[in-house]
């Protein structure tokens, strides 16, 4: 490492140690961004010598990225990672400068930012979950994302670990010279009714996870990896996971962790047994107290998430806040909340709260989900726990999920 | 009429974001008035079923220029404009209803011609954010409020402008205008589902669709109140 990158990692530190003093911030994104401003190329000099694995995808990055950065460590090795959900490079810089010293990065990525991290870190191993329709005002459309990703990934010797059971990260796989293709799993298949090579009608197996398209006979790669309940089967046989998160959605993002770690060479036993340790993704999932009523935190920030997420409720009748804001983190544009299908919450006690609490109780009113709003989210989680005691389901988008957490 | 069908058109290709809520918000809005409704999805990969009232999506390029070449080679949405259905187009669906588009490349498509509207490839940056527009006094209707996201601007021949844009841009081509009406055919880009903050357009297009002059009035003061929230975001 040369004297500007050291000079880099320096200012990293010091605006880090500075901006928490000054709580402004967790501060690993402005002292990224002041690295990267002494260095441009300190992302590339920080992964040089370390073993490194990149996570993206619309759906499951953070949740695949603590689980595969668990597997990584099972070895005994040091792990640094952007836990804290900064995707983009000045994140990465922070978390590579935050974990120095550990031989091994795994990084999850900003789908925008895939190509140019892909080309600073070298990556060994590439996990690429799914593609869907996600902040349309501020990301690309999600068949020009697919379109560059296979563009960067064909110009890599990278091992690409793809979801074989969505189209789109099918076509953006297929130009890898290695690729291990995984059944994944798709929850939102509104965007892959268009085949990504010519065009024409995909078709969606009823049963079977199987899909192609009539046109052009592009279909579903084989999958290596596969899920039989709880138990991942691959390459070397079957291994049980037990996962500390809910939901068959994180069971699909552990097969696509533990595919991950395969392909890095750990052992798939320790690797499953190292992934039954995660159990809180950045408050995720997580039991807490918001003003004194019990609550259980959860993000969904897209139509794909929220189906995931609601199915993932849906046998349970305790109250339930939703909260949804349209920040820039967020996007500027809830017209997504057309694309969730609400009346899975009728007959629950529902509060409408965030920033955009309008937009979702129109929402909820053409779904036929009598609910109230309040504005406050804490307001909102002690309305909807009326003083019993009892556990509230709380389920914000992205930063009102943040500032949820933050006051609990 | 005894049943009022309402046809949400491709949302395999046309439904980028949140666009079948139109569909739905219609379908709940002439229901809870007691009229017998059917709504129907209509795939593209199907001939294009018979309907009183059709609504057309946004949609990202490739699929808007099939989506396009499907409709013009089914010919089952010209057929039923001058049948008299009514026909609510969003966004890219607002330009496959016009004389022609460009796709990615710039390269002219055809549209289904129910508009007088040439959409070109814009010069500058997409056009994202609030719009708020004073609709054509004709039409009877509150100020709108909505979302645009496109990249193309739209030039008007015959066709009436929806509105005036009094925030945003519309259909950006020099005017401050946005979105266009010709008889029961009205496109916009105010995408999404426009029609949650706005009912009374809802409202227009159902009694478009049924003939009936009147409509039994709803409560719709959450979407009211959503609407000046959000026209006040953009200062109006």
């Amino acid at each position: 490492m040369g004297v500007r990158a050291m000079v880099g990692v320096a200012v990293v530190l010091l605006v880090n140690a500075a901006s928490r003093l000054f709580r402004r911030g967790s501060g690993t994104v402005a002292g990224g961004r002041a690295g990267l401003a002494v260095d441009p190329r300190l992302l590339a000099k920080l992964a040089q010598s370390r073993h490194m694995a990149l996570v993206s995808g619309t759906n499951g990055k953070t949740t695949t990225t603590a689980l595969l950065s668990a597997a990584l460590g099972s070895t005994g090795r040091r792990v640094a990672s952007n836990a804290t959900g900064s995707n983009m490079p000045a994140g990465h810089v922070a978390a590579l400068v935050g974990g120095r010293g550990a031989p091994t990065g795994c990084l999850e990525v900003d789908e925008a930012y895939l190509g140019r991290v892909l080309d600073d870190t070298h990556a060994e191993v590439v996990v690429l979950l799914n593609l869907s329709r996600d902040q349309l005002d501020r990301m690309s459309e999600v068949r020009m994302l697919a379109e560059r990703w296979r563009g960067v990934l064909e110009q890599s010797t990278t091992t690409v670990v793809a979801n074989a059971d969505d189209p789109l990260v099918v076509h953006a796989a297929s130009g890898s010279t290695t690729v291990v293709w995984v059944a994944g799993g798709l929850e939102w298949r509104d965007d892959a009714g268009a085949c990504p090579q010519c065009l024409g009608p995909i078709s969606f197996a009823a049963q079977a996870p199987g899909w192609s398209c009539s046109s052009c006979g592009f279909e579903r790669p084989t999958p290596s990896w596969v899920l039989d309940g709880t138990t991942a089967i691959g390459p070397v046989g079957r291994v049980e996971m037990v996962l500390g998160l809910p939901g068959v959605f994180n069971l699909r993002n552990g097969l696509m962790a533990l595919a991950g770690a395969w392909s890095m060479g750990v052992p798939v036993e320790e690797a499953a047994a190292a992934m039954s340790s995660v159990i809180d993704v950045a408050g995720r999932f997580v039991d807490r107290d918001v003003a004194g009523t019990p609550v259980r935190l959860m993000l969904a920030k897209n139509p794909a998430g929220w189906s995931a997420l609601l199915d993932t409720v849906a046998d349970e009748d305790a109250a339930v806040v939703v909260s949804i804001n349209a920040r820039t983190a967020d996007g500027a544009d809830p017209s997504w909340l057309f694309d969730v299908d609400f009346s899975k919450l009728a007959g629950r006690t529902v509060v409408a709260t965030g920033d955009r609490w309008r937009d979702l109780s129109v929402r909820l009113r053409y779904a036929d989900v009598p609910h109230e709003t309040e504005a406050s989210p804490t307001a909102a989680v002690a309305l909807a726990g009326s003083g019993a005691g009892e556990r509230v389901d709380v389920i914000g988008n992205y930063t009102a999920f943040r500032d949820l957490l933050e006051s609990s | 009429m005894s049943v009022l069908r309402i046809a949400v058109v491709y949302p395999d290709l046309l439904g980028t974001y949140g666009d079948t809520g139109n569909g739905v918000i219609l379908e709940r809005r002439a229901a809870e008035r007691g009229i017998t409704t059917e709504l129907l999805m209509a795939r593209s990969s199907e001939p294009l079923p018979e309907a009183d009232l059709y609504c057309l999506g946004g949609g990202e390029d490739g699929p808007q220029v099939l989506a396009a070449e499907r409709l013009v080679a089914d010919g089952g949405l010209r057929r039923a404009t001058e049948a008299g259905a009514t026909i609510f187009a969003v966004c890219a669906g607002f330009q496959i209803i016009g004389a022609s588009f460009p796709d990615a490349a710039g390269n002219r498509h055809d549209g289904v011609g129910l508009l007088d509207v040439t959409t070109t490839k814009g010069s500058g940056p997409r056009c994202v954010g609030e719009v708020a527009v004073d609709p054509d006094p004709a039409l009877g209707l509150s100020r709108l409020s909505g979302f645009e996201n496109h990249g193309g601007v739209s030039t008007l021949g015959e066709a009436a402008a929806l509105g005036t844009v009094v925030a945003g841009v519309g259909n950006g081509a020099g005017s401050a205008v946005e979105g266009a009406y010709r008889g029961h055919v009205l496109g916009t880009y105010l995408h999404g589902p426009v029609l949650a903050r706005n009912p009374d357009l809802a409202d227009l297009l159902l009694r478009w669709a049924t003939g009936s002059g009147e409509l039994e009035v709803l409560d719709d003061a959450g979407a009211l109140d959503l609407r000046s929230e959000r026209l006040a975001s953009v200062g109006c």
